[in-house]
């Protein structure tokens, strides 16, 4: 038998559904650039065969080392299939930002004005850690 | 029993063998030993995790760290990622059951998202071995926690207080075992607050996922129902990893032929896992899983103190 469904807030249905679709993409997009790296199919900024004598060091002088790039520069080598992986972590570390404001709306419809800042909060928060400006990326 | 006891040796079998391989890597194994090797025993990992009643994420960073060559600081970038996919793969369904509550997550995930990105600046800031040594200390403490810490199904919640009665901090959802919609309020949301800010560092700093510390601190802090607990985890986990994760990938700190194998194979082996999930004797795992997470905290600290390098 079936259980009886318990309705759930629209708020609540609304953030599951576009969380599903931003994991969706998020997987699709860093399972694809891999196996495209992996396979040779696109140049990559630091070959496979280079790597193990290289991420048994600190991320600093892995970086001094390879040139890999810091903060936001991934985007300007996203045609390179190592880099090209980072788009599909920032699609999935991302997706939260579009789930958070997709319910603003609805709260500030209902006047429920804590959650609407407790939202907005949330994705000001996920936003600043994404800039750089932090952790001194740029 | 059978199969639960050679699920439990083949991932420390893997992990061994991946650490004997270890100090060949500059000469050695030819690049791609590694990945797969990785996605192995992540898939080792999900299979025993989810009857464990433990997140893939706090498997990940002790054992793969203490075994194979990488170094911590993207061992940490990738189980951050890790225990996020896993966090976002459930996260829709929980939300639909009614077993996460985005609202009791909310207040709680933007407090301890912000402290995340504080312990994960921290942790990249400090040196390995040290890293290290207080890593060694939160397993053992995990370990200690997961023998100890009790669990309450339905907590008793006389009174919400004044703040989660004014964020009506409550929800029902269907409990499919007693067949009955249950409805459900929390107390203590302040000390709950501040515990989640704690949570969050020590999440950010390790790159644990930090379910272990979220559902105790739900179901026996807050009163939120056990099933609420683990689902409300998981959300909480969704928005505290994303802040976090964004800190590694700043810093360079994310390597896609770590993170990927790690992140398919996790997920692969949690459905597995899901499934065996009534043929698994769940204790009996998550004995063995005690018993791992022990020896790979015990390494984790004999690492960083130079005992056992």
């Amino acid at each position: 038998m079936k259980p009886p469904a318990v309705e759930q807030p629209p708020e609540q249905q609304r953030y599951a559904r576009v969380l599903e679709w931003a994991s969706r993409a998020g997987l699709l997009v860093l399972v694809l650039s891999f196996a495209a790296y992996v396979a040779g199919l696109m140049e990559a900024h630091v070959p496979p065969r280079e790597l193990p004598a290289l991420w048994v060091h600190p991320v600093d002088r892995f970086i001094e080392l390879t040139g890999s790039p810091r903060g936001w520069g991934w985007v300007r080598m996203i045609h390179q299939g190592d880099i090209a992986g980072l788009l599909g972590i920032a699609i999935l570390a991302g997706g939260s930002v579009l789930c958070l404001l997709s319910l603003v709306p609805l709260y500030a419809a209902r006047r429920d004005r804590a959650f609407a800042g407790i939202s907005l909060a949330g994705a000001v928060v996920i936003v600043l850690a994404a800039s750089g400006w932090l952790a001194g990326g740029h | 029993m059978a199969r639960a006891a050679a699920l439990g040796t083949g991932l420390f079998l893997a992990a061994a063998s991946a650490h004997a391989a270890a100090p060949a890597a500059a000469g050695g194994p030819p690049w791609w030993v590694w990945p797969l090797a990785l996605f192995l025993v992540c898939f080792v990992m999900g299979i025993v995790a989810v009857p464990a009643g433990i997140g893939g994420g706090t498997l990940f960073v002790p054992i793969v760290g203490g075994f194979f060559p990488f170094h911590l600081d993207f061992v940490r970038g990738a189980g951050l990622l890790v225990a996020l996919a896993s966090a976002l793969s459930a996260g829709p369904m929980l939300l639909r059951s009614g077993l996460g509550s985005l609202r009791l997550a909310l207040p709680l995930a933007v407090l301890a998202a912000a402290s995340s990105i504080f312990g994960a600046q921290l942790g990249l800031a400090m040196p390995a071995n040290l890293v290290q040594i207080l890593l060694g200390v939160v397993v053992l403490a995990i370990v200690v926690l997961m023998f100890v810490a009790k669990k309450s199904e339905f907590p008793q919640v006389e009174r919400p207080d004044a703040l989660s009665q004014a964020l009506a901090l409550n929800g029902v959802f269907y409990d499919a075992a007693s067949r009955r919609a249950v409805h459900w309020q929390v107390h203590r949301s302040v000390p709950g607050l501040i515990v989640f800010l704690g949570i969050g560092v020590l999440a950010g700093m390790f790159g644990i996922g930090a379910g272990w510390a979220n559902v105790p601190a739900l179901n026996l802090l807050m009163g939120a129902p056990l099933k609420v607990s683990a689902g409300t985890s998981s959300v909480v986990l969704s928005l505290v990893d994303s802040s976090a994760a964004w800190v590694y990938v700043n810093k360079g700190a994310v390597l896609p032929m770590i993170a990927v194998p790690s992140v398919v194979g996790m997920m692969l082996g949690a459905r597995i896992g899901a499934r065996l999930l009534n043929v698994l004797k769940g204790q009996v795992i998550r004995r063995m899983v005690i018993g791992v997470l022990l020896f790979a905290g015990l390494r984790a600290l004999l690492k960083g103190l130079g005992v056992w390098p």
